[in-house]
C-alpha cells in the first residue's frame, strides 16, 4: 500500500480537469546500488480513473516515467460533486486508491 | 440445460475470479502492454500496438521545454485536435523507448500532460492514434543532466 495520492479535480463548462500527484519511487531498473548490482525496476504499471465506475481515462506507465508521478487530464461528462476515484498498480501488484469529489 | 450455455457461465465465473483477485485487469483497454514498453526504437513500439508506421501530422502538438535541465524530471504535454482513441509518448534514446501510454474512453479530451525521464537529449515524440491510424510530431529535446544513469 503506497502513500496517499494528491488530486485536484475541477470542472468548469462540462469539462473536468484532473490533476494528480501519485507518491511512487519509480525505479528504473537501470540503475546500480553501490556494490554494482541492478536495482531491480519497480514502477506503477497502470493508472485508472474511473467516475461512477465508468472509465473517464487509462494510463500506462514505463519505467520511464518520473518518480512521483504526475499526470493531468480532461474529459467531458460529470459533474461538480461526482466522485472520482483513481487506481494505480505497480508492477509489484501493488495498489493504492484514492477518491476525490469534483469541485 | 444448455450445454452451451453452461460453459459460457463457468467461463465467465473463471473471468470474473481473474479479475477479482487482480490476475487481469477488470477494464480491457487497461491492460499493461508489455511488449511496447519492452521496445527500443520508435518501430518496435509501433508494432507493438498494432501499428506500422506513423504519420507526421501538423494536428499533434508536443509541449516539451528545448532544453531540460534535469533529466529525471521533464514536463512533457500532448494535445491534438484529432479524435484521438490512444495517445502515447517515446523518448527515441532512453533505453526503453516508450515512456507512457494512455487510453481515451469516450468523453476523454484529448489532453494529457505528464513527466518523463530522459537518459540524454534526444527527441521526444507524440504518438496519437485517431481512426485506427498513429500520427507523430516530434521535438528535440537537450538534456544537460541525466535522469536514467547512476
Amino acid at each position: 500500500m503506497g502513500d496517499p495520492m494528491r488530486i485536484r479535480a475541477t470542472e468548469n463548462g462540462g469539462v473536468t480537469e484532473v490533476k494528480i500527484l501519485m507518491k511512487h519511487d519509480m525505479e528504473s531498473g537501470q540503475r546500480k546500488d553501490a556494490t554494482g548490482k541492478v536495482i531491480p525496476a519497480w514502477h506503477i504499471n497502470t493508472v485508472v480513473a474511473k467516475v461512477k465506475d465508468k472509465e473517464v481515462f487509462a494510463a500506462h506507465f514505463g519505467p520511464a516515467v518520473s518518480k512521483d508521478p504526475f499526470l493531468n487530464f480532461k474529459f467531458k461528462g460529470a459533474a461538480k460533486g461526482d466522485k472520482l476515484s483513481v487506481t494505480w498498480v505497480d508492477n509489484r501488484a501493488d495498489t493504492r486508491t484514492d477518491e476525490v469529489a469534483i469541485a | 440445460m444448455n450445454p452451451k450455455r453452461r460453459e459460457a457461465l463457468r467461463l465467465m465465473a473463471v473471468i470474473g475470479l481473474m479479475a477479482s483477485t487482480g490476475l487481469i485487469s477488470q477494464a480491457q483497454a487497461a491492460e499493461w502492454n508489455k511488449a511496447a514498453f519492452d521496445g527500443k526504437n520508435l518501430d518496435d513500439v509501433l508494432k507493438a500496438m498494432g501499428g506500422s508506421s506513423a504519420e507526421k501530422s501538423g494536428d499533434v502538438s508536443l509541449n516539451a521545454p528545448d532544453i531540460a535541465e534535469n533529466g529525471a524530471v521533464v514536463p512533457v504535454g500532448v494535445t491534438t485536435t484529432l479524435k484521438a482513441t490512444e495517445i502515447a509518448i517515446v523518448v527515441e534514446k532512453n533505453p526503453n523507448a516508450l515512456a507512457a501510454h494512455f487510453s481515451l474512453p469516450a468523453g476523454a479530451e484529448p489532453f494529457v500532460t505528464t513527466r518523463v525521464k530522459m537518459g540524454q537529449t534526444s527527441n521526444v515524440l507524440a504518438l496519437v492514434k485517431a481512426d485506427g491510424k498513429w500520427f507523430v510530431a516530434s521535438k528535440e529535446v537537450k538534456v544537460t543532466l541525466g535522469g536514467c544513469g547512476g
